[in-house]
């Protein structure tokens, strides 16, 4: 049984009832990394909001089932979700600028859930704090500890985020483009600790990306989206050998090479976009005829 | 000249130094003047001498001794007045200005952060009652209520409460949006616990700049109020009574109108000031 089972996933703008994913079906195995792969819009982000319960108030879940450790989310009542999902999963936010309260030291925000989830004191909270910091590497934890957000290096704050997204060692991380904000020197070290740390507390991890290069760093799985829907689901292994499905041939295709800096960037053809887009309108019309 | 980030910060933080200390300097001055009045106020406020009617200040030809700021047509000493009336001056500004405060950025906060109905029903009160002229609307009251010191207050409360309401509202939107409260709620925090912990530190500077502004339009408010004769009581010594007074008078004793004047101008552009300088100490990127 997987940790986190996702079933037929249907989520829609409330009101307008566009639709933003469209039955969606993905796994992750407990210690396992599943990549998330898509263009902007295609629901990659979305798919990990719902599953931690922080969707954007306009969005609406109108079928399907999240199924952690078993238990239906859906089902829960609001408070029960907030704290199954606490207890056991963990965000490693995009933007690490925006991802830290800038009014409150570092210490409190990595150990209030902690105290939080795990009822600990607040000593036995803040050295653990202190481990988890020279555990992703930083230097001199003490004097971070007391520092303010603004104080630290981009790539300083992201490993915070990291560290206190282990804390409490959860059983899920959602990573939600936890690179994309950072320049590229220092996202080659973020997904080299993200990787350590994964591998180290055996935690489950649903990677969110666009970058295919970082999934085939850190994944064991993919799921490959467009508009909403699952276009391919596979291991990272067979997926780098040949991609099964057009779009995601083309996906591949289009991801540029560090090798050759000077070769033209290949665009996903017109014509793979074009016959993607026909199987997301037939998968709706097969939605609408029942 | 190219100045680094360091000086520009030094700069902003010395100039903030400067400004609150002389606002916060006067304000002591004016809550001691309050604290002490009935022990250092030279004559009774309330004290009427006709045959001393309208003495001017003492550095003017023709002062009576003892009356530094000169008296009013009923002879009363205007220093001494101006000391008590700091006293109705300062209680309006803490006690409404806070009440109004508590009121309005707690609404705000509510409406901004767990939107919904909440926000609904708050921001169309909030639309409703800005659609009231204040000044109007506040003489309504306090006739309404009777004149007293607890009808000018509430008068206050209920007029300026959408002020504190409509900016902390749009703050905590910007602050609800941000990543660090979809990590507490991640994290199990609810609602209201997120709101107070993450959410009410980062609004706070504004809220303290909106609390001292609101204490400075207090004073105002009461003064307008005085002015219009439907404040504390007729010969109860407030500010606004004495520029109200002072008016009628003007050309033969100048004094009458401008010490309470200059006393209430300088008091609300010290709260002003003091909420701009403790806003910059407060901002933990400029701290």
């Amino acid at each position: 049984m997987s940790f986190l089972q996702v079933n037929g996933l249907k989520a829609r703008l409330k009101g307008v009832g566009h639709p933003l994913l469209r039955d969606v079906s993905l796994s992750v195995a407990a210690g396992e990394v599943r990549g998330l792969v898509g263009e902007s819009g295609a629901g990659k982000s979305m798919i990990g909001k719902a599953v931690l319960g922080i969707l954007p108030r306009a969005v609406e879940i109108s079928g399907g089932e999240i199924l952690l450790d078993g238990a239906d989310l859906q089902r829960l009542s609001a408070r029960e979700r907030r704290v199954r999902i606490g207890a056991s999963c963990a965000l490693i936010p995009q933007d690490p600028l925006t991802a830290l309260n800038p009014s409150r030291r570092i210490a409190p925000q990595i150990t209030d859930r902690l105290v939080d989830i795990l009822g600990w004191n607040r000593a036995r909270a803040l050295s653990r704090a202190r481990d988890l910091l020279a555990e992703v590497h930083i230097p001199d934890p003490d004097r971070v500890l007391r520092a303010y957000p603004h104080e630290l290096s981009g790539g300083m704050r992201q490993r915070i985020l990291i560290a206190s997204a282990f804390a409490a060692e959860p059983k899920l991380i959602v990573a939600d483009e936890p690179t994309t904000a950072l320049d590229v020197t220092v996202q080659k070290q973020v997904l080299k600790l993200i990787a350590e740390m994964q591998a180290r507390h055996g935690t489950a991890l649903l990677f969110v990306t666009h970058d295919l290069g970082v999934v085939s760093k850190v994944c064991d799985r993919l799921t490959v989206l467009y508009g909403g829907m699952v276009v391919e689901d596979t291991d990272v292994r067979s997926f780098f050998a040949g991609p099964a499905h057009a779009y995601s041939r083309a996906l591949l295709a289009a991801t540029p090479k560090y090798t050759d800096p000077d070769a033209s960037l290949t665009p996903v053809p017109e014509a793979v976009i074009r016959a993607v887009q026909a199987e997301v309108a037939a998968a709706d019309r097969r939605v609408a005829h029942g | 000249m190219v100045s680094s980030g360091a000086d520009a910060r030094g700069m902003i933080k010395r100039r903030a130094g400067v400004k609150l200390w002389l606002s916060a300097g006067w304000l002591a001055v004016v809550v001691l003047a309050a604290l002490l009045a009935p022990w250092i106020a030279p004559k009774d406020p309330l004290m009427q001498d006709l045959f001393l009617g309208r003495m001017p200040p003492a550095w003017v030809a023709g002062a009576e001794p003892g009356y530094w700021l000169g008296t009013d047509s009923l002879g009363r000493d205007v220093f001494s007045r101006i000391l008590h009336g700091a006293r109705i001056a300062l209680t309006v500004a803490v006690v409404a200005g806070g009440i109004t405060c508590l009121v309005g950025a707690t609404l705000g906060l509510m409406a901004g952060f767990l939107r919904g109905w909440v926000d609904v029903v708050i921001s169309r009160l909030i639309d409703i009652w800005m659609a009231f002229p204040p000044v109007l609307f506040s003489i309504l009251l306090v006739a309404v209520l009777g004149p007293g010191l607890h009808s000018i207050i509430i008068a206050i409360v209920v007029i300026d409460w959408t002020r504190f309401a409509r900016v902390v509202r749009a703050e905590a939107m910007g602050q609800g949006a941000m990543d660090y409260v979809a990590s507490a709620q991640v994290a199990g925090r609810g609602r209201l616990s997120t709101m107070l912990t993450e959410i009410l530190p980062n609004v706070l500077p504004t809220i303290i700049v909106l609390l001292t502004l609101e204490m400075g339009i207090a004073v105002i408010v009461e003064a307008i109020l005085s002015f219009v004769n439907l404040s504390i009581s007729t010969d109860a010594p407030t500010w606004g009574g004495m520029i109200a007074e002072g008016r009628t008078s003007v050309h033969q004793a100048w004094w009458v109108l401008v010490f309470p004047l200059i006393t209430l101008f300088l008091t609300v552009l010290a709260f002003s000031q003091l909420g701009e300088g403790l806003k910059d100490r407060f901002d933990p990127v400029l701290r």
